[in-house]
């Protein structure tokens, strides 16, 4: 243990966690990939953005914190763009939306 | 701050119950994806515990490579067909 | 802009970066973090899309930082929103996959319009075919048959500020 955590940082991370939490939990209770797609991309996103934002402001601006930036933003830089690149790649490969859909324009207009 | 660690250790289970699980494998896939989101948190927390940068760049890296593989894994899914 | 003034924001930009990981001016770092830079700069081709003029404009970063600061709020209205559709216990989802006709014209405009939808609430791009994407929304309330009302639903909150700064 090295130094005591001030208020903020603690508060910040233990945000994050908890988002982290409820992102799990909707891979787990959502029921198509699509769904939980949704769910782990938005609340893991913020989640790890806040605890590692709760990291810099704990460091100040030294090397560590950073780091902790420069990977906080390029967390919120790539998490959506590896999501659509998931997303695409499981409609192309074929799997069904989940029954209670409503609507799948995406299906009309390529035929995939 | 164990508390904190123990909880995001417990995530990245939750995760991995739906890898064990997940009838497909985009599925699977989604959940490698989160995971690999979650350990850069894992790695921020390990440097504010252990005050030293180096777990930083862990942080940085792995953020890298779990993009890339994320890309490389939907590519792959594109090229295939899964019924169930 | 000519090659000249390409590579050298390259450079600038390596160097930056470089300096950033780093975080030390010890001049034996520096000296092998500006010959990395020279050679990457020369070897890859360019970083910057064309037009990259459009970075030294203060009135275009103006509008960055305004997208920004309504990105974030929406992000966290997008959190509570997924909050409350996990922890209920009926999972009161309505699924659908809709399409939007967007009227950005620039490729970035575009990338950082389809990563904004799938930051905020309810909503995934899937896919962009032209001018044309393809949105998972999580609970479709409008009447399908208004395409108006679900663009202006799921993208219109962007589409100010971003054609502001690209286009």
């Amino acid at each position: 243990m090295s130094s005591q955590i001030g208020l903020v940082p603690i508060i910040l991370i233990s945000t994050g966690v908890a988002f982290d939490l409820v992102g799990a939990l909707g891979l787990i209770r959502l029921p198509d990939v699509y769904n939980r797609l949704q769910a782990a991309t938005k609340c893991v996103t913020l989640g790890t953005f806040l605890v590692l934002i709760g990291v810099l402001v704990h460091s100040g601006w030294n090397a560590m914190g950073i780091k902790a930036l420069l990977a906080a933003i390029f967390v919120l830089w790539t998490s959506p763009t590896g999501s659509h690149a998931l997303a695409r790649g499981a409609h192309i490969a074929g799997v069904r939306l989940w029954e209670g859909t409503v609507v799948d324009k995406y299906k009309e207009d390529t035929g995939r | 701050m164990t508390v904190i660690l123990f909880l995001l250790i417990i995530g990245c289970f939750m995760c991995l119950y739906r890898v064990a699980k997940g009838p497909t494998p985009p599925d699977r896939a989604v959940a490698i994806d989160t995971i690999g989101v979650m350990v850069v948190g894992i790695c921020g927390v390990f440097g504010v515990v252990t005050g030293q940068d180096f777990y930083l760049n862990i942080a940085i890296a792995w953020a890298l490579l779990a993009f890339i593989g994320t890309l490389a894994l939907a590519k792959y899914l594109e090229g295939r067909g899964f019924d169930e | 802009m000519d090659t000249l003034k390409r590579r050298l924001l390259d450079f600038v930009i390596y160097f930056a970066l470089w300096l950033l990981l780093t975080w030390s001016l010890d001049w034996q770092g520096v000296v092998v973090g500006a010959i990395l830079a020279v050679l990457f700069a020369l070897a890859l081709s360019g970083l910057l899309p064309k037009g990259a003029e459009r970075l030294f404009s203060p009135v275009r970063w103006f509008w960055a930082i305004m997208h920004l600061l309504s990105l974030l709020f929406w992000i966290i209205v997008a959190n509570f929103d997924v909050l409350y559709r996990v922890l209920h216990p009926n999972l009161p989802i309505r699924p659908g996959i809709v399409k939007i006709k967007t009227t950005l014209k620039s490729d970035e405009a575009k990338a950082f319009l389809a990563n904004s939808i799938t930051l905020t609430p309810g909503t995934l791009t899937i896919d962009i075919i032209d001018d044309w994407l393809y949105i998972h929304w999580i609970n479709v309330h409008e009447s399908l048959e208004d395409a108006e009302a679900i663009t202006r639903d799921i993208a219109g909150r962007f589409e100010v500020t971003l054609r502001r700064v690209f286009d």
